[in-house]
């Protein structure tokens, strides 16, 4: 249980590792986009987690960063694939930053620290909590951004026609902005200084 | 040496298990991405050409032209893509043009990332409106804070360079377009 929760909270890869920033800070325009994003990742880390623990004690360790490379760039295509044939539009806002889940260090770094030293039960529970704790927090940085671009939240408006759109939160300065906000905000509740 | 060949099997292994897994996928998904790409496509035609019921695919010039028809077999004009730099990145438009080629009917974005909130309002139906039925006997003038005559559209305040953008793009590709129709009929 614990290797499920790390990741929602105490070691929340956006608020407390501060890792993958890149989608992080670049798709985060609308709440729609974090959840989708969110959810790719996630199951690229769950696939890649769950193959390279089971193959741990096959990998000779002198190639281990190669093969994780190859099983995640792997999973990495099948999910950009799915994603353009069942769903366009969002694919399309996506746009490079789908193909790029490849490089999101959050993957990487989960297989190194964990999957690859870990049986295969732990790194799931791993491997999904990181996963719902990167879709959170970039839900939650879409939908604030999203609010005060536009007063509407998923799509539904939320505030009256009366709210003036604010076009610095869709650019990259109103992710910067939101981004130190929020992690501010989160150490704050969880009592670190 | 042994190790090295454990290696060398390893990676071979799991090159060959993902290049094949991958081949799967794709030949699963390949048809469906070319079924949204031509979706997006029809939708486009039918938005920038109203009233039309069905099209064709014709090739001319080494580039793909759509001849749009109404329900009683007329032609309501002709429909192609056409592309150019915006203020980020490309912008890439559908154009509808009459049957005579001297008015447009409509355009429709298909790609563009121009910034949101203002060259994003290319987007928008205030300035695509403005291509509805705009005459386009001349090349199309765009005008920045006067009100628009015959064959001119108003650019977006405060993106002038991405409404100039989509001006330049369609009077260029109109051009060839009127160029190559004419010499091919």
């Amino acid at each position: 249980m614990g290797d499920f929760v790390r990741g929602l909270w105490k070691e929340n890869p956006v608020f407390v590792q501060v890792l993958g920033m890149c989608p992080t800070l670049a798709v985060t325009t609308s709440l729609i986009n974090g959840l989708s994003m969110g959810l790719a990742t996630t199951f690229v880390l769950v696939a890649s987690g769950l193959a390279i623990s089971s193959l741990r004690k096959v990998i000779p360790d002198q190639v281990r960063i190669a093969s994780f490379m190859i099983i995640i760039s792997s999973f990495v295509t099948v999910v950009k694939l799915l994603f353009e044939a069942h769903i366009p539009t969002i694919s399309s806002q996506l746009g490079p930053y789908l193909p790029l889940i490849v490089t999101n260090c959050i993957i990487l770094g989960r297989q190194e620290a964990f999957a690859s030293k870990k049986p295969v039960g732990r790194s799931l529970l791993d491997a999904i909590g990181m996963g719902v704790g990167f879709a959170l927090a970039l839900v939650v940085l879409g939908g604030v951004r999203e609010f005060f671009y536009q007063g509407t939240i998923g799509g539904f408006q939320v505030l009256g026609t009366w709210y003036k759109s604010m076009v610095i939160m869709v650019m990259p300065a109103g992710a910067f902005i939101s981004l130190s906000l929020l992690v501010a905000l989160f150490q704050r509740i969880s009592g670190r200084k | 040496m042994k190790q090295i060949g454990k290696m060398v099997l390893v990676l071979t292994l799991l090159g060959l298990i993902s290049g094949l897994a991958l081949s799967l996928v794709s030949n699963y998904a390949d048809p469906l991405i070319e079924e949204n790409k031509q979706e997006a496509i029809r939708e486009a035609i039918y938005y920038v050409l109203q009233s039309t019921e069905d099209y064709e695919t014709d090739e001319v010039d080494g580039k793909l032209v759509y001849r749009a028809v109404d329900s009683s077999e007329e032609l309501t004009g002709y429909a192609f893509t056409a592309s150019g730099g915006g203020y980020q990145g490309t912008i890439r438009l559908m154009v509808g043009v009459g049957p005579d080629l001297q008015e447009v009917k409509g355009i429709q974005i298909l790609e563009s990332s121009e910034t949101p909130g203002l060259g994003g309002k290319i987007r928008g139906e205030s300035f695509k409106g403005q291509f509805r039925n705009l005459s386009a006997k001349e090349e199309i003038g765009l005008v920045k804070s006067a009100e628009p005559d015959e064959g001119e559209v108003q650019a977006i305040t405060g993106a002038t360079i991405s409404s100039k953008a989509v001006v330049n793009i369609i009077n260029k590709e109109l051009s060839r377009i009127r160029s190559v129709l004419s010499t091919g009929e």
